[in-house]
């Protein structure tokens, strides 16, 4: 076989550059802490240009289990764009908060790899060394503040739960290694086909009461299989029912970290469910489409109801993102194997919320971030008076918040509307329609945190004016932008989003032309 | 007549205003009031250009205006998500209402000294948005313009507000956003059944939706933009939110806000799904009938300025439900002209109050008494605005109500009853609150009062100034509403409008 090792430069980059990082601390151990972070975030910006331009007109893949398309350098540069701002965001934060910084950001920068492998796997047992590479770094991550106790409870939460989800995950990928023969999605996809018509022959002859099961026929190892991967993928994504970890870890987690994980894990676990759910179970759709609905159903309402009764901004976060979650669930379900080119429409509707989604997301985090290096507290009655404290960081919030909610002039109302849109085109208006309700009722706590900010004045010991550090400011005004600009003019960014989708589809359209020829 | 730079300067220029607030230091109030102030003065001429110019022989949508936002990307066609800017004879006026009330805010806002820049920053969100429902021709930013719209309320009730504030902010948004959720459903059930792969409203009134999903999905636009107009029973978050706003708020919101829920019936659901009109209209009119009776009983019952104030809102946007739910063309104008009217005097009743308030720091009418001694010209103002709305011959409340009445009696001759009932309930509290508060033995604990402040007089003067000009010359309103209504889907023409050249022959 002939591999291009070329494809996945990045990615050897990036592990270099993690080991350079945590080597350099040991080295050069009278140099000021924050240099790392500023040197982590330099190089990370430089990989994501260099990769944007260098790859972005590949078409290739690396043995069958990775692909190097268009979707994985649009990722790519994502989860860079997501680490870099992260780290930004960290520096101050850890300097004065954290030990072991450049362990600190030697793993942001795994997690990081973790992800960019994750969006280019197209086989099943990459994909979960991939997840298993982010989602280490991120158990580590979470405890990080090893001497605080919530941070420990976060971590083991975390991990004991990613365990056995990673031990579903694993049983299902076996099952479908069982029932299809293979784990490349370009193996499985033609063969889901087949197996679909089976199961269908199948219940064909039991209706006809010719009894007796013919062992080649059904395949209900396939629907088990895709059930157990949905579930372990429901745990990464902290989708209801399995979302019971995400409060825990989000609160004990240092906060940028949970930012990290509210951003950058999620993103790349939707872009693992996106590309093996398109390219490798689509012709399956109806097989799973109805617990993926229910699954975004459920999500939806009980993140957003959860949410409601907070108290602490980090968990409200935490139940704001598993909403956000149903949100992002319901491009998936839209998927439809009958009509590529709707589907493709969710999925670039999807990736677009994710977007949007992402940079609001962070945007809220590193102005908490700025506000917790200030005042060292996190709850939403301590936002009390920001807006006379810090105008710029109650602003951020603000929109930042309103974006969640959906609210016009913020990134949260385009995607939202375009991500709707796509699931009342393909039919599921009961869905678009639990989501509308839903974000409506999300405005209500979001205004709750608003109110803390705008209505009161300061309270405590500490009301006077602060400022914050010059590139946390300055990586909070670009976020903001970002959330303003997808709001007021997606177009560009929808036009990459949707020319990155084409390669997901590519096979189910041979699939489904093949179908059609013969 | 094409010219459409004109439409969209209403959104760029107090859109810029916004920015260049930004970057203003908070500390030169001044800087930013006269910012604001500038702002809206050009909206205003311009707006009154718009409504000056709009060629009404010729009917129709003018100013229309199209640029490509998202197209030909995954389910968008052409124009899939366009700006795409238009007036009609409907909007044309109300254009000219949302400048003129803009314009007065900004005027009586002008003492407002805590956190001045933040306060005209969410002010000029508002206005935009306002505009942007008016002559947004596409549904994306339709929408996009009415949240914006309703979106700035909570912030600005919660901040500067008084009485209750929080409940009321937090009401008033919860029951709007509530119903643009409604709204919501709306268009994407309308894009989706169309299957034309784009948002623009021009295309969208072309097309003939199926009977039975008009009936399904005009609900969806009549109560989810209803709410906003102050629908029976979906009403009571607006006194709770007049009450609780500040006074410019109360004005822009009483004024302008509230009609854009009528103005969204027009827009999406009689034009856009117009089978749906057999069924669903004679039901509006029943709601909008009882919404005037139970608005102006309540209001006979206040004791606070402002509830007062409020409920007639409820009550007169009743009249505008009423007139829209004849679906006859003397109805319909009438509702027209009962936005229009009724936004310039609750504009006005508002910025009265608010500037007795800020003195008296007390609305209740039992306290006051004797206000002529000491307040001419806030009584003379506060008059004229009663007038208007208890429907008196000369000012555009009688003109507008006289339609509607003559409207409802060719359809319903028992809730044009009701409706002139109302307006007599109108008088009964519009009187009370005259002679007690104004009139009236002197109350010495207001020995201290002042005139109001030439801010204000030249706020009420802008308002006062087309009450009278649709009171005594109702023609150039009237010639640019009736063509845009005859141009409705399923609107009977039952005879011809009262205009004066109508009534003397010409």
């Amino acid at each position: 076989m002939d591999l291009e090792y070329q494809l996945i430069i990045p990615e050897f980059v990036m592990a270099g550059l993690a080991v350079v990082v945590i080597a350099a601390a040991l080295v050069f151990r009278q140099v000021d802490q924050k240099w790392f972070g500023y040197a982590t975030a330099a190089a990370l910006a430089v990989i994501a240009v260099v990769t944007a331009v260098a790859y972005w007109d590949t078409n290739d893949d690396f043995g069958g289990v990775l692909a190097v398309d268009h979707f994985t350098v649009l990722f790519r540069v994502f989860f860079l764009g997501i680490a870099f701002f992260t780290v930004m965001a960290a520096v101050q934060f850890a300097g004065e908060r954290l030990k072991n910084h450049a362990e600190f950001y030697g793993l942001i920068i795994f997690a990081t790899l973790g992800m960019m492998l994750l969006a280019a796997s197209r086989e099943l047992l990459t994909a979960y060394l991939s997840l298993e590479l982010l989602s280490f770094s991120f158990y580590i991550l979470v405890g990080f503040n090893k001497l605080n106790p919530f941070s420990n409870e976060g971590s083991l939460k975390y991990m004991l739960l990613g365990a056995f989800s990673s031990a579903l995950m694993l049983y299902g990928i076996s099952l479908i290694y069982g029932v299809t023969g293979s784990t490349t999605y370009s193996a499985i996809g033609p063969d889901v086909v087949e197996g679909t018509r089976n199961i269908a022959g199948q219940l064909a002859s039991f209706a006809g009461g010719s009894g007796g099961v013919d062992p080649d026929g059904a395949r209900p190892g396939l629907l088990i299989g895709l059930v157990l991967i949905t579930a372990g993928l429901g745990f990464k994504v902290s989708a209801v029912p399995f979302h019971q970890w995400t409060p825990d870890a989000y609160q004990g987690a240092p906060l940028p970290i949970t930012a990290f994980l509210s951003a950058g894990g999620k993103a790349a676990a939707f872009a693992f469910f996106l590309r093996l759910f398109s390219e490798a179970f689509l012709p399956a759709a109806h097989e799973w489409v109805w617990f993926v609905g229910i699954l975004a159903a459920a999500t939806m309402i009980v993140g957003n109801l959860m949410a409601l009764q907070q108290t602490n901004f980090k968990r409200l976060m935490a139940y704001s993102s598993i909403s956000q979650v149903g949100y992002l669930l319901v491009g998936i379900v839209a998927l439809d194997a009958a009509n590529i080119s709707q589907s493709q429409d969710a999925a670039s509707a999807l990736v677009l919320h994710l977007i949007g989604y992402v940079t609001t997301n962070i945007a809220v985090f590193a102005a908490i971030i700025a506000f917790y290096n200030r005042t060292g507290r996190d709850d939403i009655v301590d936002l009390r008076g920001l807006a006379e404290r810090q105008p710029f960081l109650a602003f951020s919030i603000a929109a930042a918040l309103f974006s969640l909610a959906g609210m016009p002039l913020f990134a949260g109302f385009a995607t939202k509307f375009i991500i709707f849109q796509a699931a009342f085109n393909n039919g599921f208006l009961w869905l678009g329609a639990i989501g509308v309700t839903a974000s409506f009722v999300s405005l209500y706590y979001y205004l709750m945190v608003i109110k803390q900010m705008y209505l009161y004045e300061p309270e405590g010991a500490d009301r006077a004016r602060f400022h914050v550090s010059r590139p946390l400011a300055g990586a909070l005004v670009v976020l903001v932008a970002g959330v303003l600009f997808i709001g007021l003019y997606p177009t560009p960014l929808f036009d990459v989003i949707h020319s990155s989708t084409e390669s997901l589809f590519e096979q189910a359209a041979a699939i489904s032309a093949a179908a059609v020829g013969g | 007549m094409d010219a459409g730079e004109a439409l969209l300067l209403l959104l760029l220029i107090p859109g810029a205003a916004m920015l260049l607030t930004i970057f203003v230091p908070s500390r030169h109030a001044n800087v930013v009031r006269w910012i604001a102030l500038i702002a809206t003065t050009a909206t205003l001429i311009d707006s009154i250009w718009i409504f000056a110019v709009y060629d009404f022989s010729e009917g129709g949508y003018q100013f229309d205006l199209q640029y490509p936002w998202i197209e030909n990307i995954g389910f968008l066609g052409e124009n899939g998500i366009s700006l795409h800017l238009a007036v009609d004879g409907i909007a044309a006026p109300l254009v000219l209402l949302n400048g003129l009330v803009g314009f007065a805010g900004v005027l009586v806002s002008w003492k407002i000294t805590h956190r001045v820049k933040d306060f005209f920053i969410l002010f000029m969100a508002l206005f935009t948005g306002v505009y942007g429902v008016y002559i947004g021709q596409d549904l994306f930013f339709w929408f996009f313009a009415y949240e914006l719209a309703v979106l700035p309320m909570y912030l600005l009730i919660v901040v500067w507000g008084s009485t209750n504030k929080e409940y009321g902010a937090m009401k008033l948004t919860m029951v709007l956003v509530g119903g643009s959720v409604l709204i919501f459903v709306g268009i994407f059930a309308v894009f989706a059944e169309a299957g034309a792969g784009t948002f623009d409203m021009a295309v969208l009134r072309d097309i003939e939706f199926d009977r039975g999903f008009a009936n399904t999905f005009f609900p969806f636009f009549m109560i989810g933009c209803g709410i906003l107009a102050g629908l029976f029973p979906f009403h009571t978050w607006s006194p709770d939110g007049h009450v609780a706003a500040p006074t410019a708020v109360s004005m822009l919101h009483a004024g302008v806000l509230m009609k854009l829920g009528a103005f969204g019936i027009i827009r999406l659901g009689m034009e856009i799904l117009p089978a749906g009109t057999d069924f669903w209209m004679p039901i509006l009119l029943v709601l909008g009938g009882v919404a005037a009776v139970y608005g102006a009983v309540s209001a006979i019952n206040q004791t606070d300025l402002k509830f007062v104030i409020g409920y007639s809102s409820v009550s007169h946007m009743g009249f505008v439900l009423m007139g829209l739910g004849t679906m006859n063309n003397i109805g319909v104008n009438g509702a027209v002209l009962q936005m229009f009217s009724h936004g310039v005097m609750t504009a006005l009743f508002f910025a009265m109050v608010g500037g007795l308030y800020d003195q008296a720091h007390t609305r209740d009418i039992r306290v006051f008494g004797g206000l002529v001694r000491k307040m001419p010209l806030f009584v003379i103002f506060f008059g004229i605005a009663g007038l208007t709305s208890l429907g008196l011959p000369g000012l555009s409340g009688f003109v507008a109500e006289f339609h509607i009445f003559v409207g409802t009696i060719e359809t319903f001759p028992l809730f044009a009853a009701l409706g002139i009932l109302s307006a007599a309930l109108t008088a009964i509290y519009v009187l009370r609150l005259m002679g007690r508060a104004a009139l009236g033995p002197f109350n010495p604990r207001w020995e201290n009062l002042k005139e109001l402040s030439r801010w204000e007089i030249a706020a009420a003067i802008v308002l006062i100034a087309p009450i009278v000009a649709m009171g005594v010359w109702p023609d150039p309103f009237i010639d640019r509403i009736a063509p845009s209504v005859a141009d409705l889907p399923r609107v009977d023409q039952i005879g011809n409008l009262f205009t004066l050249s109508s009534l003397t022959g010409r």
